[in-house]
């Protein structure tokens, strides 16, 4: 079933109830990991990768936004109401995309872990990449569209982190320690991203998306593909420790995250930002 | 039959008139180049006195599509015969670098940013020549530039640091 405008695809109630959900997947996990990116300007190793990483955050945002603009096209409302007014317990993004990026605030003794910053850009890249190719086919054309603009930006990205990764991975025993510290946590965190909630059959069922099972299975090739050349092997399977963000389950560091991000916006939601 | 056909002219040469000013809607970020022929013109359409446009923006995340938009509607709301202006992006077909149109390439240099190579294979190296000297003996210094689309390179013949258009390809 190919689903051309958002009117076909409404008259599918399940279909249309899993694209939503989808959606708010895609959406959360991209504003919430391009808003901890965000944190990281001015902090970033050097000026290079302050310019590199807000860019990276800048479009990242922006992909969150296209998604954002498909709800809003779907009937959830107004793109900037969904992104910023909802409640904590109704944000699908996983839980290690909200995680905080160290101890301190970005205004205050800030103590960030560029280790845990790298690793985590490069897994949720894999993963994200994954699901564009996989997105270009979805039967919501309007969706399919769209993952195939993003496609061609985050090629970049994917290149970026691969580029940290390796080096640090090979630089001096200190970084490598940081860094296998930073793949144990964010591994055993990581299939909060991979797994696509309750609603995931229904996702596969309508062709919107690939099966949660193929989707992980190639993430994980892919993420044991770069351990191995750089001799690093983990055995079990990717984990979802703090709890499932797709079923509303999250942290602190989520409610931290929104009150510093709608904070402007709920002074005067009514205002034109 | 015939005051039809005078419509059907008249909106033609109206869509040619939009088409003639969204040439002096400049990118707000890289002056030297219209939204033309950057390629990310659509589709021209009128109705009545209403002009349709649908336009293909290049990054996704751009922070000044809003403001091209805004440009485009400024620029078509003052022709003769039009009084209200829809522009709405589009992503099908999409942008991609080999939207560029050869003059636009040229424009680009002018403004010291080498144009995308036509036709590039992600993945495979990409050779960027200096925009001042034309020179290959060139360094990538930073992928990521000032703005999404543009990179930062360093000319180690003229000794000039410049930008580059990254290439988008449809992969």
């Amino acid at each position: 079933m190919i689903f051309e405008t958002k009117e076909e695809l409404k008259q599918h109630t399940k279909a249309y109830e899993a694209a939503k959900a989808l959606l708010y997947q895609l959406a959360d996990d991209d504003f919430m990991i391009a808003y901890r990116g965000s944190e990281w300007l001015g902090l970033a190793p050097h000026i290079e990768e302050d310019v590199a990483f807000s860019s990276i955050s800048q479009d990242t945002m922006g992909h969150a936004v296209m998604y954002y603009q498909l709800l809003e096209e779907l009937g959830e409302g107004k793109a900037d109401d969904i992104s910023h007014l909802r409640n904590p317990v109704e944000y699908r993004n996983a839980i290690i995309l909200e995680e905080k990026n160290g101890t301190g605030t970005y205004l205050e003794k800030p103590d960030y872990d560029w280790a845990f910053a790298v690793v985590r850009n490069l897994f949720y890249d894999y993963a994200k990449t994954i699901r564009l190719q996989s997105l270009k086919d979805s039967s919501y054309k309007p969706l399919a569209h769209i993952a195939r603009r993003v496609i061609g930006e985050e090629y970049y990205h994917l290149m970026h982190w691969e580029l940290w990764f390796k080096q640090l991975m090979q630089s001096t025993p200190e970084a490598r320690q940081r860094m296998e510290a930073a793949i144990e946590r964010v591994w055993d965190e990581f299939d909060g991203v991979l797994t696509l909630g309750p609603e995931g059959e229904a996702m596969n069922e309508y062709s919107l998306i690939s099966s949660e099972q193929n989707l992980r299975d190639r993430w994980v090739e892919k993420v044991q593909h770069i351990l191995s050349e750089v001799d690093y092997k983990i055995e079990r399977k990717p984990g979802m420790k703090s709890g499932n963000g797709r079923m509303g389950e999250h942290t602190e560091d989520l409610n931290q995250a929104l009150s510093i991000l709608s904070e402007v916006y709920r002074t005067d939601p009514v205002t034109s930002w | 039959m015939r005051g039809g056909s005078k419509v059907v002219i008249e909106r033609a040469q109206l869509v040619e008139e939009i088409r003639a000013v969204l040439q002096e809607v400049k990118d707000p970020e890289i002056p030297s180049i219209s939204i033309v022929e950057l390629g990310m013109l659509d589709t021209v359409e009128v109705e009545g006195t209403k002009a349709r446009i649908q336009a293909k923006p290049t990054f996704v995340g751009c922070p000044a599509l809003d403001i091209i938009k805004k440009n485009i509607v400024n620029a078509v709301i003052g022709l003769e015969g039009i009084d209200e202006v829809e522009v709405k992006y589009v992503y099908d077909p999409p942008w991609t670098t080999d939207s560029i149109s050869e003059g636009g390439k040229e424009k680009l240099k002018v403004y010291g940013i080498a144009p995308p190579p036509s036709e590039h294979t992600p993945g495979e190296p990409w050779h960027i020549d200096c925009p001042y000297c034309g020179s290959t003996y060139t360094t990538m210094e930073n992928i990521f530039g000032p703005t999404a689309c543009r990179s930062i390179l360093y000319c180690r013949s003229c000794k000039n640091p410049f930008e580059a258009m990254k290439p988008v390809a449809n992969i």
